[in-house]
């Protein structure tokens, strides 16, 4: 699947394993703090049609450097003509922006500074982050080279039980299978049919976290669809050969998997069912970012906690992955219900899932986070402690004060 | 670039992620201040110990994580070139585009002890042991990667393409 885009990116016939090509890139986006950090006005850019700016890491800005990050971002759209520029009140995590607006096409290619850009992978879209300096070149050039890797493909047969979702899945292959440093994920099979696009965009996301470089999803009906519904672009899929060859086939049974846990540090070779950690006592529950900051899963927090409350003593924070998700939150009742139970409704950004602004870890506490990361010190305190789960799990932890199976708080 | 580093050797483990390189706290700070918290909690006095040239080794998955421009610090604290048994590809991309080059060299964990002697050819991608007589190698890096870091970087290349001024 992805030598198939790679290929077509860089006017190859095909590519093979260990090749280096040089591809057009179809899309690149610049976040915020690109501009608050090592920026350089440039003379000229490749093509401000195939260029996005959104500010998402550090909004509204807590800092005057960031602040000036702004200023630059503002005077380089206006300067450019970059017309798919989000500033403050337009604004998402660039992941959530980037599925939103339909700027991930299957079969393109995308970059962004952001290591989470393989969420739109999801979208049969060769997207990966890249350093600031890279994502800058891209800018400049339009183009840049990628090693083809060796591909790792996860057969997913059967359909997931309703409490089951992306997290959990993925939770679960990092869990079993551990890191997949310098290969790619290709996830296939009749399975996908249960596994809907917010959970789809998860297991993307996250590929980031067992070392991948892409993280590719077939277009099927239920793509073809959300693609619909976010632009009228046309495009063309990426489907495997079916003699494709892969480093490795592993299948997947849905139905049997249940809700997983990853223990602090890393997701690879560090993840359970949560059977196995019920019990352990929580400080702070969130739910949010690129990853889980969907409006599926703000709704499955605003059902888990409709009528009840945050446990004495804990927080719970949510973070809608854009404004666009928060205004549907609002619409929807779900911001109400999290209100009243107790949680934190926070402004869009990456803020606290990377320890940079707001909700940070004192030593000694121990989070339960539905985010992205869960490296030591990730949100704060190197003396904390940072497990990670489902939307679902995490809200009925914040209900309990200790990591729950979000199925017996639904019995 | 030095085509040849000599320098100690400070080698570290398997899947070390860039936040333990580059905090998230230290974003907030200029480069030279934020230099000062590598590894601040993996090994907190380590950044005093660092001397010009000195080299980093390093297990499997390193530097898995964020984009964050962890070779800039690296770089201004003196490590002038990094070993691994195999890097994160983002992580390796990174280094190389701000002009620190990275080796993957199978079985360097093992050759090389935290504090040996080391000469490292970073053109050949090969590792000596200091008057040890032991050596190991890997893939040299290909040409259009070494002329990036040669030029010290993407920024270096742009400015020489003429897409921002020097």
């Amino acid at each position: 699947m992805i030598e198939k885009i790679l290929a077509r990116a860089s006017g190859r016939e095909a590519v093979a394993v260990g090749e280096v090509v040089v591809c057009e890139v179809d899309m690149t986006v610049l976040i915020d703090l690109q501009f608050a950090t090592m920026w350089r006005e440039p003379n000229r850019i490749a093509d401000p049609d195939r260029l996005a700016v959104v500010m998402d890491h550090a909004v509204p800005a807590p800092s005057i450097n960031n602040a000036q990050g702004g200023v630059a971002a503002r005077a380089f759209a206006k300067g450019f003509g970059i017309e798919r520029f989000f500033d403050v009140g337009q604004h998402g995590i660039c992941h959530q922006v980037i599925a939103e607006q339909g700027l991930a096409r299957p079969g393109e290619v995308l970059t962004c500074t952001d290591s989470h850009t393989c969420a739109a992978g999801a979208y049969n879209n060769a997207a990966r982050g890249l350093g600031p300096v890279e994502v800058y070149s891209i800018m400049c050039t339009g183009r840049t080279w990628f090693q083809v890797a060796p591909t790792i493909r996860y057969e997913l047969v059967g359909a997931k039980p309703e409490v089951v979702s992306g997290k959990d899945i993925f939770l679960h292959i990092a869990g079993r299978y551990g890191d997949a440093t310098n290969h790619n994920l290709e996830f296939a099979g009749a399975g996908l049919t249960s596994v809907p696009m917010n959970d789809r965009r998860t297991i993307a996301t996250q590929g980031a976290e067992v070392s991948a470089d892409f993280t590719t999803f077939p277009v099927d009906e239920l793509c073809r669809d959300f693609l619909a519904q976010h632009s009228d672009a046309p495009y063309e899929a990426a489907d495997p050969d079916a003699d494709a060859t892969y480093a490795a086939v592993r299948r997947v049974e849905l139905a049997g998997l249940e809700p997983y846990v990853a223990r602090p540090g890393k997701v690879a070779d560090n993840a359970e069912p949560v059977s196995a950690l019920v019990g352990v006592a929580v400080d702070q529950c969130f739910i949010g970012s690129c990853a889980n900051g969907q409006i599926e899963d703000l709704r499955i927090a605003a059902e888990t906690l409709d009528g009840r409350r945050v446990a004495e003593g804990v927080r719970l924070l949510v973070t809608p992955a854009s404004q666009a998700v928060y205004l549907e939150a609002v619409r929807a009742g779900y911001v109400e219900r999290l209100a009243a139970a107790g949680a934190v409704i926070t402004n869009s950004t990456c803020g606290a899932c990377f320890g940079y602004h707001m909700g940070l870890l004192g030593a000694g506490e121990v989070c339960l986070t539905a985010s992205t990361r869960n490296f030591r010190g990730r949100m704060g305190s190197p003396e904390a402690s940072i497990y990670m789960a489902s939307p679902a799990t995490v809200a009925a932890s914040a209900v309990t004060g200790r990591i729950t199976d979000p199925r017996e708080l639904v019995a | 670039m030095k085509d040849i580093v000599e320098g100690t050797a400070w080698v570290f483990g398997d899947s070390v992620d860039t936040d333990s390189m580059y905090p998230g706290y230290a974003m907030k700070l200029p480069i030279e201040d934020a230099a000062k918290h590598v590894f601040y909690d993996l090994r907190p006095d380590w950044v005093d110990r660092v001397r010009e040239g000195d080299v980093l080794i390093a297990g499997r998955n390193f530097g898995i994580g964020s984009s964050r421009p962890v070779a800039q610090l690296l770089l201004h604290i003196g490590i002038r070139v990094l070993v691994a048994e195999e890097f994160n590809s983002l992580f390796l991309r990174n280094a190389i585009n701000f002009g620190l080059p990275a080796l993957t060299i199978p079985g360097i964990a093992e050759l090389v002890s935290d504090g040996d002697a080391v000469r490292v050819d970073v053109r050949a991608a090969a590792v000596e042991v200091t008057g040890s007589g032991r050596l190991a190698s890997g893939s040299p890096l290909p040409a259009f990667v070494l002329d990036i870091v040669e030029q010290g970087g993407l920024f270096n290349k742009l400015v020489a393409e003429g897409y921002i001024d020097s």
